[in-house]
């Protein structure tokens, strides 16, 4: 058997089933197995794209999505999807064509050492340097993406290696002598965490992207419930609780709710799960929860103590963490009647009520992100782009449940919204998917439009149609005294036109009866539906933390600044 | 040197693994003083040992990161105080004259140093020891003038 069947038989080996890419020079021999397999190509139009339809397929559905680029530009054009992928663990698996062994080294048409490019924002790296290693290093290259804390993993193949045919056997078990993934939690942090928990006045649940990766949304509800705590996210963790529930806060950080940022900063101790402290978080490191007690689960040794220092460390799956933790609660608790804690948390809502800088009702944007949720069900999934859309999003589109929220929080990356939706709904076909777009990110990726067409993948793509790069400005609006800088567009193409150029429904929609009108239309249909929708580029996202801030110091709107 | 922490890890003998510790040291910031790779008793493993600057706080961190490389197998954090501590160096001196030639070979014998080239104009010494020691014979012999040194960095083994 030649190296390029043994790949194709370790893939479905594997239980891959659809893979995002674009065949060339160095993956020939690949491509020609893939004539004869049953396994879903989908002919992408830019490897970018491929990598963030790998991404969106693994966020939607939790399993690994896969990718092929040849070698060259086509494994470089997708280092933003790695990167994208690696920064906020998602477990993808690209597989590049290199070329020919002999000619590694020589810099030979088409060769790029995309090991050495990647190795910064991978999990791992494999280059099989003969046909019988292929089976052993998917094999590896699907355990080390999708256990511990999962990640991006590459696999660079020679082309000669495709082609070598050698007795080829495939492996039931591999043994990663470097790798054993910390999963039980210690018993003795258990029992601590939990008696921080009840000996605490003004506790609080911050969770993150890691609750939704390890399916631990349940455990950490049984624990809200008992323990009647607040829950704040992280901007990925959304959705890994219910965001209509009366104790969720939602997400803290840069653009959080006032009501999260606010009452984080009163709590006396934080269990943080799946989280990483990340900058847009927390705001300044030393002004984060200064004097409260945090308990921090993670599965990743390295983010303990990396940004923030913590009184109570837990390594291990936040589910089972989170599951033992609700035992040893059960055991323990002594039921409060009425607590003071869940008192000021109502005060606070009440004042923010009062607040005039809150009063919505006339952002257009807000009311269109109202009415998207309204019109989707409750599994339905929403991917975004990166930028003003995203962040008004992240204020005021409410997730119900994990997984149906698909958006690049770590990396931030413009244009991976559309192709991620596309591949969110290939895992879930029966799932609305709706990708919230701002104009300026559409236009980076939008000629997956030919893909979702060719494949019949009805998505339906909101453009919030500002010209101009929205978040940017309001910036330069905010810190730069209205010096705006290359973020007008003078020209931005017709949406309507070029979706219905591509074979997609092009619909623009300027009130937000249109607008609800398109939408419902879009979900009945079989092609893919650009709605196009302008928004003022006036309409700027409030309340904000500014960069080099505590979470204390909200502005609520442009006034705040002066 | 001043404070400095030596790591002995056990790592996967194959291409690209000083690269990936050596990548992430420089993107994550960390301040190596040395690394040394060899072989070690068992097939298919080496041995690198790093010595690396900074707090107590850094070298924790700098564990967990290395830790997470799937390549490195096992990491020790080796006490100075219970530890066989060695670097070795070639310096190659300037002799010119007849008394600094008698000068090298007797601080050499101080230093239990060995000649290990002579030329009409230079003679070059091997030392072994503990990095301080070495610095202190650099220290010696640079008045008369250090054509060339090569040091290999620490390596290093817990007693016992």
């Amino acid at each position: 058997m030649i190296g390029a069947k043994a790949l194709m038989k370790s893939l479905k080996r594997e239980g891959v089933s659809t893979i995002f890419g674009i065949p060339g020079g160095a993956t020939l021999p690949i491509y020609d197995e893939l004539y004869n397999s049953d396994i879903r190509h989908i002919l992408c139009r830019h490897e970018q794209s491929a990598a963030h339809m790998a991404d969106g397929y693994a966020r939607a559905s939790g399993k690994v999505g896969v990718c092929f680029a040849t070698s060259g530009p086509g494994a470089t054009n997708l280092v933003t999807g790695i990167a994208t992928a690696y920064a906020d663990s998602s477990p993808i698996i690209a597989i590049t064509g290199q070329v020919p062994k002999s000619l590694i080294g020589k810099d030979s048409f088409q060769e790029t050492d995309i090991i050495g490019i990647t190795t910064a924002i991978t999990k791992y790296t494999f280059q099989p340097m003969n046909s019988a290693e292929i089976p052993y290093d998917l094999k590896k290259a699907f355990h080390i993406a999708s256990t511990g804390r999962p990640g991006p993993v590459i696999i660079d193949i020679p082309k000669d290696v495709q082609q070598e045919k050698t007795n080829i056997k495939f492996p039931e078990k591999v043994v990663i002598r470097g790798y054993k993934p910390a999963i039980e939690p210690h018993h003795l942090q258990i029992e601590r965490a939990a008696a921080l928990l009840l000996n605490a006045e003004k506790p609080i649940i911050l969770s993150g992207g890691g609750v939704i990766l390890c399916n631990a949304s349940e455990s950490l509800q049984n624990i809200v419930e008992l323990l009647l705590v607040p829950v704040v996210t992280t901007l990925i963790g959304k959705g890994s609780f219910p965001e209509n529930h009366p104790l969720s806060l939602g997400p803290i950080g840069m653009h959080g709710t006032p009501e999260g940022n606010k009452l984080i900063c009163e709590t006396d101790c934080v269990l943080a799960v799946g989280v990483r402290f990340s900058d847009r978080t927390t705001g300044l490191f030393n002004k984060f929860c200064p004097d409260a007690k945090i308990i921090h689960i993670d599965i990743d040794p390295s983010e303990i103590g990396k940004n923030k220092q913590v009184q109570l460390p837990i390594v291990g799956d936040a589910k089972i963490a989170l599951t033992q933790i609700y035992e040893s609660l059960r055991l323990k608790i002594k039921r409060k009647k009425d607590s003071l804690w869940l008192k000021r948390i109502n005060e606070v809502r009440d004042e923010l009520k009062n607040n005039k800088d809150l009063d919505w009702a006339n952002l257009k944007t807000i009311t269109i992100i109202k009415k998207i949720r309204e019109i989707l069900p409750p599994e339905g999934i929403l991917a975004t782009e990166v930028g003003k859309h995203q962040m008004f999003a992240e204020l005021h589109y409410k997730v119900i449940k994990p997984r149906t929220w698909i958006t690049s929080t770590g990396l931030g990356t413009m244009g991976f919204g559309f192709p991620a939706a596309i591949g969110a709904k290939v895992a879930k076909p029966d799932v609305p998917v709706v990708d919230l777009a701002g104009d300026g990110s559409f236009c980076m990726t939008e000629n997956s439009l030919a893909v979702c067409v060719e494949e019949k993948i009805p998505i339906i793509v909101a453009i919030l149609n500002n010209r101009s790069l929205g978040l940017v400005e309001q910036w330069q609006r905010l810190f730069y005294d209205k010096r705006y800088s290359a973020i007008k567009f003078k020209n931005t193409p017709d949406f309507v036109k070029l979706a219905e150029s591509y074979g997609a429904e092009g619909i623009r929609a300027q009130s937000i009866k249109e607008v609800e009108k398109a939408l419902r239309s879009g979900l009945r249909n079989e092609i893919p539906t650009v709605i196009d929708i302008p928004v003022s580029p006036d309409e700027d996202v409030y309340p904000f933390v500014p960069p080099g801030k505590g979470l204390k110091d909200i502005l609520y709107s442009s006034q705040d600044i002066r | 040197m001043g404070d400095f922490y030596i790591l002995s890890t056990i790592v996967e003998n194959k291409p690209g693994v000083l690269f990936r510790a050596s990548n992430m040291f420089r993107r994550r910031g960390f301040n190596i003083e040395s690394i040394t790779v060899g072989r070690t008793e068992k097939p298919g493993f080496a041995k690198m040992t790093i010595v690396v600057n900074g707090d107590e706080l850094t070298v924790e961190q700098l564990i967990k990161q290395l830790g997470k490389l799937i390549d490195i197998v096992k990491i020790t954090l080796l006490e100075q105080q219970t530890s066989v501590v060695r670097e070795l160096a070639l310096i190659k001196l300037n002799v010119l004259d007849q008394k600094t030639r008698v000068d090298v070979l007797n601080f050499s014998q101080i230093y239990r140093c060995r000649i290990v080239d002579v030329s009409n104009e230079t003679i070059t010494v091997e030392i072994t020891g503990d990095p301080t020691k070495i610095d202190s014979f650099i220290k010696l012999v640079s008045s008369f003038g250090i054509r060339d040194i090569s040091r290999t960095g620490i390596t290093a083994l817990q007693r016992g």
